[in-house]
């Protein structure tokens, strides 16, 4: 039982730093910018620019990238746990590709549609996510014994099949369509206000809520499909809530935000090397991590160049692409078993 | 009289069009220990993975305790039945006692967290199988015999009256594979188990089981007792090759020994 102790308390001193370190980043971010904000001006909002930048653009802006951050590594990691494959996110398997082509059509068609509060955009991208989880799904079922290599295989297809045509949609737009698409795609926070947390926020919470409710299947799934089923899981019916709710997540984010590269593979990685495979615990960190992780980015994106801003895909893909690397001749890859 | 407890009638199973199972009628009673042996490629592993229900869209019947297997809940059939996977690449990142202890998941609710009769089957189940010693350690660190015992552990902790097992003793050295056994025989006769052991070691079928059901190219080829079952009449034709018998030193009971090449 002695031991059993020392585990949980090495549990616990992690959790402890890892939610110091996500105060410390989310709540020094709005400090952070080319405009410097006094503490009295953010008492005083009406009368002082400061106190304006700060609470109708940095907040909003801080808690988009927490919200993105977190619903994108809660993604990943749903998708790492049912494929088992540390590769297999939202990313390589072309659902953020399949949400991106939702949401450049409706650009390029130029459409104007909202419903029940959610602007078609939103709509749209919820759609190809949908769509293209759905292709990867059926692929899945169509032959019993379909490997992950495959499976992959057939992500990385889709992924680029639906790249062309953003592309293709993009080389007949106007320029202005054009330009909107490009700046889009590569990935950015620059929304403003809280109307933007308001249409981002349904979507977040009830994915991450879908997702929390089932990391018990989550790590059976881990195991083994047929382990998770012989221990009662309905694996099929999982799979698919997982899904929707993975498309939820990517669909909402991607529509806002374009598709952010690297932080559904990496932040769940990196979390379960640091906190174990079990998904009660895992989901957590990766909820903290992810959102800790793209505040940092998006904070490092419109600083750096100041007062330009670069685009946080930017950033996260050139931290993303050595990872990724990385992770390919790491050793623990293997041993992971993930 | 011994009661039935799985019945199949008709079963079929393919596999992309291809026949693996072929018109299987058999009847497995309350609390024995079957073995079920055969060539490569028979359908021993497609078999009880339809009995556990991972395979789940053959046709034909099989019943369990008088119900079709079809119209349990997956959760509810967990409390009946626990299956075994092969040991070779269970290499998952999870403890040992994280992994038995994902084992009570039929018997949670949601939300709740384990209870205290959850960490009692699991600790149970350890010191059943001799694993306690290890159990802070990863699946993906253990040695063949060891993660064999933690899976085994897993069924345990599952707490159910059938266990299916598919090739316990492949791939571990004589000693582990004798503990195993020890560990098997020790489950059916403590606890009145049912067990159903998939396995291609003729010996440990005989040793082992009450009854042996042989499968060959996806049909039943034979199912009766040990003593029938060790002939040439028998498993010349199942294997297509001859075997040498002679009777066990200590229990008497007829064995297959090496031929000299």
């Amino acid at each position: 039982m002695n031991t059993d102790n020392t585990q949980a308390s090495r549990f616990r001193y992690k959790f402890i730093w890892l939610i110091t370190a996500t105060l410390f980043i989310i709540g020094g971010a709005p400090f952070i910018g080319m405009t410097y904000i006094p503490l009295n001006s953010i008492l005083d909002p009406q009368n002082t620019l400061e106190g304006q930048i700060f609470w109708s653009i940095r907040i909003p802006r801080v808690i988009i990238s927490t919200l993105a951050g977190s619903a994108l590594a809660l993604s990943g990691m749903a998708f790492q746990a049912v494929f088992r494959n540390a590769l297999a996110t939202p990313f390589t398997l072309g659902v953020a590709s399949g949400a991106s082509l939702g949401a450049a059509s409706y650009i390029w068609l130029g459409l104007n549609l909202s419903f029940a509060g959610f602007s078609g955009q939103t709509l749209f991208a919820f759609l190809g996510a949908t769509l293209s989880i759905s292709l990867v799904y059926t692929l899945t079922q169509i032959k019993k014994g379909f490997s992950t290599a495959t499976m992959l295989l057939a992500g990385v297809a889709i992924n680029f099949f639906f790249s062309s045509v953003i592309l293709f949609t993009q080389y007949f737009s106007n320029f202005t369509d054009s330009t909107r698409i490009l700046r889009w795609l590569m990935g950015g926070l620059e929304v403003i206000g809280f109307e933007s947390v308001a249409t981002l926020l349904p979507f977040v919470v009830i994915g991450c809520a879908i997702v929390f409710y089932l990391t018990r299947e989550l790590n059976l799934l881990t195991v083994s499909e047929e382990v998770a089923i012989s221990r009662g899981v309905n694996a099929k019916q999982t799979k698919l809530i997982l899904f929707f709710a993975t498309s939820l997540m990517v669909g909402g984010v991607v529509s806002l935000c374009g598709p952010i590269g690297f932080v559904g593979m990496m932040a769940p990685h990196i979390c379960r090397l640091i906190f174990g495979a079990d998904h009660s615990r895992l989901s957590i960190a990766t909820l903290l991590f992810g959102g800790l992780f793209l505040t940092a980015c998006d904070t490092v994106a419109r600083t750096v160049i100041a007062p330009a801003e670069m685009p946080v895909g930017i950033i996260t893909a050139l931290l993303g692409g050595p990872f990724f690397i990385w992770l390919l001749i790491s050793n623990r890859f293997e041993k992971q078993g993930m | 009289m011994p009661s039935a407890i799985i019945e199949l009638n008709n079963f079929n199973y393919e596999i992309d069009g291809k026949p693996i199972l072929k018109n299987l009628c058999c009847t497995i009673n309350k609390g024995e220990h079957l073995s079920i042996i055969g060539p490569n490629g028979a359908g021993k592993t497609t078999l009880i993975k339809c009995i556990a229900n991972i395979f789940q869209d053959g046709t034909g019947a099989i019943t369990l305790k008088g119900r079709p297997l079809n119209t349990y809940p997956q959760k509810e059939l967990a409390k009946l039945i626990s299956y075994v996977p092969q040991a070779e690449g269970a290499n998952f990142p999870f403890t040992v006692s994280e992994f038995v202890l994902l084992s009570r998941y039929p018997h949670l609710s949601p939300f709740s967290s384990p209870s205290k009769e959850d960490f009692k089957a699991l600790h149970q189940a350890l010191k059943q199988t001799e694993t306690a010693e290890f159990e802070h350690r990863k699946m993906n660190t253990l040695s063949g015999g060891q993660k064999q015992r933690v899976l085994i552990a897993a069924a345990l902790a599952q707490q159910t009256e059938i266990v299916l097992l598919d090739e316990p003793t492949t791939f571990l050295d004589p000693k582990h594979q004798s503990d195993i056994l020890r560990l098997l025989k020790a489950m059916h006769e403590k606890q009145d188990i049912t067990i159903i052991t998939v396995t291609h070691d003729i010996n440990h079928a005989a040793t082992l089981s009450n009854r042996i059901l042989a499968l060959k190219e996806g049909s039943i080829a034979f199912f009766g007792s040990i003593k029938e079952c060790m002939t040439n009449d028998i498993l010349q034709p199942i294997y297509d090759k001859e075997f040498l018998f002679i009777n066990h030193p200590v229990s008497n009971l007829p064995i297959v020994i090496p031929e000299t090449l």
